[in-house]
């Protein structure tokens, strides 16, 4: 084995865009035996400093110490090389190969002219899963495994390449409850080896795994230090630079009328197999209903099927007493229907569309923004321009390509788009997933304007505290049924994991 | 702006040089050729208007390429297309010659646009219906036009006169002069075609940008799914932006005959079907670059004929040219828009003129892993 690293860090290390200032001469310094978190906003300049850890970017000022000594990346194969092990938030596995496939990619050592070692590459993946505690079968095919065992295997790829340092950009989102804490405990063990840096925007997990915590915010180092020396709410404070005040659902649920009511709903998925088997739901006007689950469950189909994107099989979806099962987009959205997708910059936006192009995406052929056949663009800049106020989206200009913005800003285009509809209906799936803490605290509290004003929401989610504080009931799907409905305010954590499990209660 | 035009320039310089090689290698003059192609065409107002003849049906079939391209479908079928209008507009045209030249001439433009139309909606409604890939059915469609073409003119439609005189060229009847678009500088074989390929690009820009159905069309062509979720009927729009993509190139061909030869001949086409789609793709999709990318096109394209007679470079070799300047113009595109390649060609060549040996690479030791 190469020589481990005790110490890495980096320092001053300043990186400028044209026109932006990414990294403000940042210093962070990582040792072997504790995990250091790396948390900021989306544009605060994290991904750009572990591009230049990773050697995709080269610093314009500053220098990277390992082990005391200076070392220059050129390419992200110095830096792996040298033992810096990036883990991505999307995995980087091919999903037709074994795990021992997946490992013998990366290591050029095991080709051979026109075959692979994969015996070698077998034993690679036993040794490092035996000895960091990260159960991975060599053998098993990448597409069968869960999400957790796939970030699992991720994370003994990167060891089996030789990764001396880690380095995890969210590990965590795409994971539910259990699989979290799992992967928690797991890196708080690895650890004790190997040096850990953590991104993430959830300051739960950062609290309950980092040793020290360095926060930026615009580029430069606001705060460095232990974790357990702040609060929950101080990191927040920091991370914003303004106070936080989790939204709650305070509010006595009204019992308005029925407005959207799913029954006995079947619904295939692309694969073939009924997805969705027989749900039933109701949501009330002024009400939050969180549908919680593990994704994969029904969700994806039960969420296409309400806008008409997926033929439904049987049963029916009724909006203030009208079906909609089986209706075109068109229709549905016609009937009052909004819906916040899941996949936000395929779905949600045209990326290559300006974000007042995508403000009207929906409405474009009515008035006031077009005139028989012809757009009326006055009316639809200043439309955008009071969207842009009301829901503060951040961009340059309301001319740029939607697809340019950060996850939050592209999530607030669509909120701001959905919600100026005034839906009598709103799904929302998925609305804050990897969306940074002022941006979830703002579509957080629009979701909650929204029921004040007397609208069903029904809010699809794995984040177990966005459910719990924001709705007035919980159902839990499992393999494409409702289990169970637990009111907002007697829901606890374990119950809802149980439940998500398939556990009935 | 300066950074992108000293790349595209520097692209274009090292196309220079690659192509000058490939003259040197045939013995001609490199200096010569690129003088003789790029400055030649102008030197007289004969040439300089042929460059705007052949400017006209680039730019309608760029013009509808960029229709469809933006809408999602990848028309390869612009010349099947044209040689359907041409059949249909000189049918029209031979069988009403009585009709005065005002009634005549749009029909016949019409017939020719329709024809085109109803060959390009036939790849649209198998994509829309049957997911048919339109590439694939494109290419077939230009097949079954060009075999179609040919036994019509060297059949049914063949003018008598061919057959009396026994010579056979396969052309039509020449149409009645009411069909005859007019010569817009005397002595020269200029049409007011052109005009109308101006105005139709004015017309496609208000299309794409300023009408509902434009707006519809370019989301669902940009995304769509983000269309489908926003209620665009995505299948819908395939088959008008194929309608629309086969009504140009329709009358691209139509405007040719009615233009400029008046008779349905053989290769009457030129290929301006496929040239159209690098013209489309060269001129950015927009009629304010396709409009002067098809003027360009149209200076090589004549200039590759003054070559061939004055400097004796064959036509050929000068699309070998043709075709180097236009990858390396269309790279330099690409790394304009791509940072990264950006950031590894600054970094090699801050290596290659920084002073003294280069810096070690950390990376460089020993392979001190436990690999055998």
């Amino acid at each position: 084995m190469a020589e481990p690293i005790r110490e890495l860090a980096l320092c001053g290390i300043t990186k400028r865009f044209p026109g932006v200032l990414a990294c403000d001469r940042v210093s962070l310094l990582v040792r072997r035996g504790e995990v250091h978190a790396l948390v900021g906003e989306n544009g605060a300049g994290k991904s750009t400093l572990m591009n230049v850890l990773a050697g995709l970017y080269q610093p314009d000022e500053g220098r990277i110490l390992v082990n005391g000594a200076p070392v220059h990346f050129r390419t992200p194969a110095d830096a792996c090389a040298r033992g810096v092990g990036m883990v991505h938030q999307h995995f980087m596995l091919v999903p037709s190969m074994t795990v021992a496939e997946n490992v013998a990619l990366g290591l050029s050592s095991l080709h051979r002219r026109l075959r692979l070692d994969l015996e070698k590459a077998r034993r690679r993946v036993a040794e490092v899963s035996d000895r960091y505690h990260l159960p991975a079968e060599p053998d098993a095919p990448v597409w069968q495994l869960s999400v957790g065992e796939q970030q699992r295997v991720e994370l003994v790829k990167t060891l089996c390449l030789g990764a001396r340092l880690l380095v995890l950009d969210e590990p965590t989102s795409a994971l539910t409850p259990q699989e979290t804490d799992d992967l928690l405990e797991r890196l708080k063990r690895l650890a004790a080896e190997l040096p850990v840096v953590f991104i993430s925007h959830k300051l739960a997990e950062v609290k309950a795994l980092s040793h020290r915590v360095t926060i930026l915010r615009r580029g430069a180092v606001v705060f460095s230090g232990d974790t357990a020396g702040k609060s929950t709410a101080e990191l927040a404070a920091l991370l914003t630079g303004h106070e936080v005040r989790p939204v709650r659902n305070e509010a006595a649920s009204g019992d308005g009328a029925v407005v959207l009511a799913v029954r006995e709903l079947k619904i295939r998925a692309d694969r073939g197999h009924l997805a969705v088997d027989g749900l039933s739901l109701e949501v009330r006007a002024g009400e939050i209903v969180g549908l919680a689950g593990v994704s994969g469950n029904g969700q994806r189909e039960l969420s296409d099927a309400l806008a008409g994107l997926r033929p439904v099989e049987g049963g029916s979806i009724r909006l203030d007493g009208e079906e909609l099962a089986g209706e075109p987009p068109r229709r549905i959205i016609e009937r009052g229907m909004g819906y916040v997708p899941e996949d936000r910059h395929q779905e949600g936006i045209v990326p290559s569309f300006s974000v007042k192009e995508n403000l009207v995406l929906k409405d474009v052929a009515a008035p006031p923004f077009s005139a028989g056949p012809f757009l009326r663009l006055r009316a639809i800049e200043e439309h955008a321009a009071a969207l842009r106020d009301r829901f503060d989206i951040r961009c340059a200009s309301t001319a740029v390509a939607a697809g340019a913005l950060s996850g939050g800003n592209i999530q607030k285009v669509i909120l701001a788009r959905e919600l100026s509809r005034r839906p009598r209906a709103l799904l929302a799936a998925y609305p804050t997933r990897g969306v940074d803490l002022g941006a979830t605290e703002f579509i957080h509290g629009q979701l909650l304007a929204l029921r004040a004003s007397g609208a069903a929401v029904l809010l699809v989610s794995e984040e177990l505290e966005e459910l719990m504080a924001l709705s007035d009931r919980i159902a839990v799907v499992y393999r494409g049924r409702i289990l169970d409905v637990v009111p907002g305010r007697e829901a606890t954590r374990e119950r809802l994991g149980r439940l998500m499990a398939g556990v009935e209660a | 702006m300066l950074w992108v035009v000293s790349v595209v320039a520097l692209a274009g310089l090292a196309a220079a040089a690659l192509s000058s090689l490939v003259l040197l290698a045939i013995g001609a003059s490199p200096w010569a050729t690129f003088v003789t192609i790029f400055t030649g065409p102008l030197r007289d107002s004969f040439t300089a208007s042929e460059i705007g003849v052949r400017a006209v049906p680039l730019v309608l079939v760029a013009l509808g390429t960029a229709v469809a391209f933006r809408s999602g479908v990848l028309n390869i079928g612009a010349e099947g297309q044209m040689l359907l209008g041409i059949l249909a507009c000189t049918a029209v045209a031979l069988n009403a010659p009585g009709l005065p030249w005002p009634v005549l001439l749009p029909l016949t433009l019409l017939a020719g646009a329709l024809a085109g139309a109803a060959w390009g909606a036939i790849a649209g409604w198998l994509r829309a219906r049957l997911e048919v890939n339109e590439i694939l059915s494109t290419v077939m469609l230009n097949y079954i036009a060009a075999q179609l073409y040919t036994f019509l003119l060297r059949g049914p439609m063949i003018d008598p006169d061919e057959l009396m005189t026994g010579s056979g060229t396969p052309q039509s009847m020449r149409l009645p002069r009411g069909a005859w678009l007019s010569r817009l500088v005397p002595g020269t074989r200029l049409h007011t075609g052109l005009l109308l390929a101006l105005s139709l690009a004015f017309l496609v820009w208000v299309l794409l940008w300023r009408t509902t159905l434009g707006y519809r069309l370019r989301a669902a062509g940009a995304e769509p799914r983000a269309a489908r979720y926003a209620g665009i009927r995505v299948e819908r729009s395939l088959v008008i932006a194929m309608l629309v993509a086969g009504a140009m190139a329709g009358l691209a061909g139509a405007v040719e005959v009615v233009g400029v030869h008046h008779r349905a001949i053989e290769a009457i086409s030129g290929g301006y079907g496929f040239a159209g789609i690098v013209v489309a793709l060269f001129g950015g999709l927009h009629p304010a670059g396709i409009v002067p990318a098809a003027a360009f096109f149209g200076l090589m394209l004549v200039g590759a004929d003054m070559t061939q007679r004055s400097a004796g470079v064959p036509a050929n070799m000068v699309l070998v040219l043709e075709g180097l300047i236009i990858l390396a113009i269309v790279s330099a595109g690409m790394f304009v828009r791509n940072p990264y390649a950006q950031e590894r060609t600054a970094r090699l060549v801050r290596r290659l003129f920084s002073k003294g040996p280069p810096a070690p690479v950390a990376a460089a030791g020993p392979a001190a892993e436990g690999d055998p």
